[in-house]
């Protein structure tokens, strides 16, 4: 397959794993260097690669906060649940948000008790059913880091040229950057280095990292999805590191352009605001780490448009999906990891979604399970 | 079909519909199963129309030293889709089931529930599907069941087959067969079936050109005994895929599978769409792929068999039984690392970013 098969060649795996032994092995340190991948993409990536397994013992991976259905705290699920209850109502989703555990139920479940929720595979879809059901009110369920934001953005500046009157948007979109500088500013963080998200950076461009260079002397490095990707970005940061620098490197330039790409941050632009601030579950409350629809869309936003119980939910209090998220515990340190928490009773979000750090360890990663074992053995 | 048929002008038949009088167990429902089903599978054993198919033991007996007996329900939605239609599955799908014992597959039955309001001319065209199905698997449909429920009670229509077969005298298959040392080969490209349907399905909004695999595989599992009598274990990888099934064997007998990624065969159309839509080719349905685990001393026999067979061109071996870790599958990736194919959990349902 091509542009793909290329970026999953073992004989260059191979190479670029002994340039990494070699760095790693220049690198004088007590404790392994932890490097966060940020996004969820690549967290899936890295399980199913085994690329944990492959990598020298003293560089270690923390998943990051990048799954956007992992933080989307309990509350917003059960907006979800009422908003598809409505009898009028078709409510449209991405499959990842179906199985979300709400605090009664998830939109599967209420799906299966007689509500009308429909998976679409874009915000273009749901417009679709808008126009072909014209008697019903059609909420599409907006998610996702600035990734998704374009496509949404398109989507409500789309419904309002054709003057469409039955569709909304029930919004969730997060931004990445005030949520790195959260993480970088909670106290229990030993971060040494960053993946940086690919395709957020698509959109956003190179430029909005910069500070974590110069305020936190991180170094951070754009990075595909591909192992060998991966493989070459964790290479480029350890490169930094024994070399003394600091800086926002863009592994990723076959997809993303340093400026980003301005057509979409203009659309994104023009349809929503910043809010002051935005839940995420685990982490808490951030500051502008959302958006909404502005003003002039009101009319296409589904918290105008239906009232919602905005009810705030306390994660069950046995799950530590925050302390993971933060990378300040590994997945399997969790108390319930694997026990009262499985794919099949997800307590917390980072079980539900292929990306999320615990459903990827857990589907893929019990081999790294095994050697995280050992390792904290041998520490101890 | 002549192009002459799609010229002509559409008759009252081809427009004609099921209604409830068609399941009513009058004459309405006479005319349909003569008209419909006997013609299609005509056979003595069907012709008689006794109330259940008489099979003379001694028939069976010939063909091995134990019974095999399989049940199935199709309810795949679209009825016909890139390579195949519900018939043809109803009837290869039971066939594969009774096939991977083993067993030479003799008699099948045929049940149907069909929605009020059904297209005939569709019901026809399902229906001499599963005569052509039974006739390449060389299979009689010996017995059949029609209902008809309201508008609604059902979608569209619904088939369900049961089979028997005989197993040879000396085949010994079963999942917790499997031993450390021996190989694990599958027969052809996976994932075609489960792609197939959901381009077909037209939500995807992605034109693949992939058709179903649906085939039987009575012929090739022949093929495969004759030349490796002593085969351990044999699942056809329908629901849930080769994972699923390699997870079975796994558990059942105790072992460990562990198989290359980079030795299964997948089409590239197939992994492609997987790559865009976030999903697994190793969970995909099948309905013409088999999973053999076989001794490693009769492996590359057992592999030049199903080569040299229609339906396992593409037969490869992907890896072999160890002891550890017991009870799982391992994928090996090309890194040297490996990861845990466990089963799935629910549906696999698309990444979103």
């Amino acid at each position: 397959m091509k542009f793909i098969d290329e970026f999953r060649d073992p004989a260059k795996a191979r190479a670029l794993l002994a340039s990494i032994g070699n760095l790693a092995a220049q690198l004088q340190r007590e404790r392994p260097l932890h490097l966060m991948e940020v996004c969820g993409g690549h967290t899936h990536s890295i399980f199913r690669y085994g690329i944990e397994q492959v990598l020298p013992r003293n560089i270690e991976m923390v998943h990051g906060p990048g799954c956007p259905v992992c933080v989307l705290p309990m509350g917003r699920v059960d907006d979800c649940v009422a908003l598809a209850e409505h009898p009028n109502v078709i409510f449209t989703t991405f499959g990842d948000a179906m199985r979300v555990p709400g605090s009664r139920k998830s939109l599967l479940q209420a799906r299966a008790e007689g509500a009308d929720v429909r998976m679409v595979y874009s915000p273009e879809d749901a417009l679709k059913i808008a126009r072909d059901n014209p008697g019903r009110e059609v909420v599409f369920f907006a998610l996702g880091f600035e990734t998704t934001m374009p496509p949404t953005a398109l989507t409500v500046l789309r419904a309002a040229e054709e003057g469409i009157e039955n569709f909304s948007v029930f919004c969730n979109h997060i931004t990445i950057i005030p949520t790195i500088k959260a993480i970088l500013d909670s106290p229990d963080i030993r971060l040494d280095g960053f993946l940086g998200p690919g395709h957020v950076s698509m959109v956003i461009g190179s430029a909005p990292y910069e500070f974590i260079c110069r305020h936190y002397r991180k170094p951070l490095v754009i990075s595909g999805f591909e192992p060998l990707d991966i493989l070459h970005s964790v290479y480029l940061l350890l490169k930094q590191i024994t070399e003394g620098r600091c800086e926002v490197e863009n592994q990723y330039r076959r997809v993303v352009p340093d400026a980003g790409n301005t057509a979409a941050l203009e659309a994104v632009q023009r349809v929503f605001e910043l809010r002051e601030f935005f839940e995420w579950r685990g982490l808490g409350s951030i500051d502008h780490s959302g958006v909404r629809l502005r003003g002039a869309f009101a009319r296409f936003d589904a918290e105008k448009r239906f009232s919602l119980p905005n009810l705030k939910i306390a994660d069950p209090k046995s799950c530590q999906c925050g302390e993971v998220l933060k990378g300040a515990i590994k997945p399997w340190q969790c108390k319930v990891f694997g026990t009262a928490c499985t794919p099949k009773t997800p307590l917390g979000s980072l079980m539900v979604s292929s990306e999320g750090a615990c459903a990827a360890m857990h589907n893929y990663g019990r081999m790294d399970l095994i050697r995280a074992r050992e390792l904290q053995k041998e520490r101890e | 079909m002549s192009d002459t048929t799609a010229e002509r002008p559409r008759s009252a038949a081809q427009e004609a519909r099921i209604d409830l009088s068609h399941g009513s167990g009058g004459r309405a429902m006479r005319d349909l199963v003569n008209d419909v089903f006997l013609s299609a599978f005509a056979n003595p054993a069907l012709a008689a129309l006794e109330d259940q198919a008489r099979i003379p033991l001694a028939d069976l007996c010939v063909a091995g030293d134990r019974l095999a007996f399989t049940t199935d329900s199709y309810v795949v939605d679209p009825l016909f889709f890139p390579g195949g239609d519900i018939g043809e599955l109803a009837v290869n799908g039971t066939v594969n089931d009774l096939a991977v014992s083993g067993a030479v597959p003799l008699y099948l039955s045929c049940g149907v529930i069909l929605e009020e309001g059904f297209a005939l001319a569709d019901l026809r065209r399902i229906v001499e599907s599963m005569a052509r199905a039974a006739e390449a698997a060389g299979v009689q449909i010996v017995t059949g069941d029609t209902k008809v429920v309201p508008k609604g009670a059902a979608d569209k229509l619904f088939i369900h087959t049961s089979g028997v077969g005989a197993i040879p005298a000396g085949v010994e298959i079963a999942a917790g067969r499997a031993r450390p040392g021996d190989r694990i080969l599958v027969n052809g490209f996976i994932g075609d079936h489960g792609v197939a349907i959901l381009a077909a399905r037209g939500d995807l909004a992605l034109q693949v050109p992939i058709e179903s695999d649906t085939r039987p595989l009575n012929g090739l599992v022949r093929a495969l005994l004759d030349a490796c009598p002593q085969v351990h274990c044999l699942r056809d990888a329908t629901r849930g895929g080769l994972a699923t099934v390699l997870n079975e064997f796994a558990e059942s007998a105790g072992v460990c599978m562990e198989f290359e990624e980079a030795a299964i065969p997948v089409r590239d159309e197939v992994r492609g769409v997987s790559e865009i839509l976030g999903l697994d080719p190793l969970y995909y349905a099948n309905e013409g792929v088999l999973v053999a685990i076989v001794p490693e001393s009769c492996a590359d026999r057992a592999l030049a068999a199903m080569r040299a067979h229609p339906a396992g061109a593409q037969a490869a071996s992907i890896g072999e039984v160890t002891a550890e870790p017991a009870g799982r599958v391992v994928m090996r990736s090309g890194f040297g690392g490996g990861r845990i194919v466990d089963m799935l959990i629910g549906e696999q349902l698309p990444r979103i970013c």
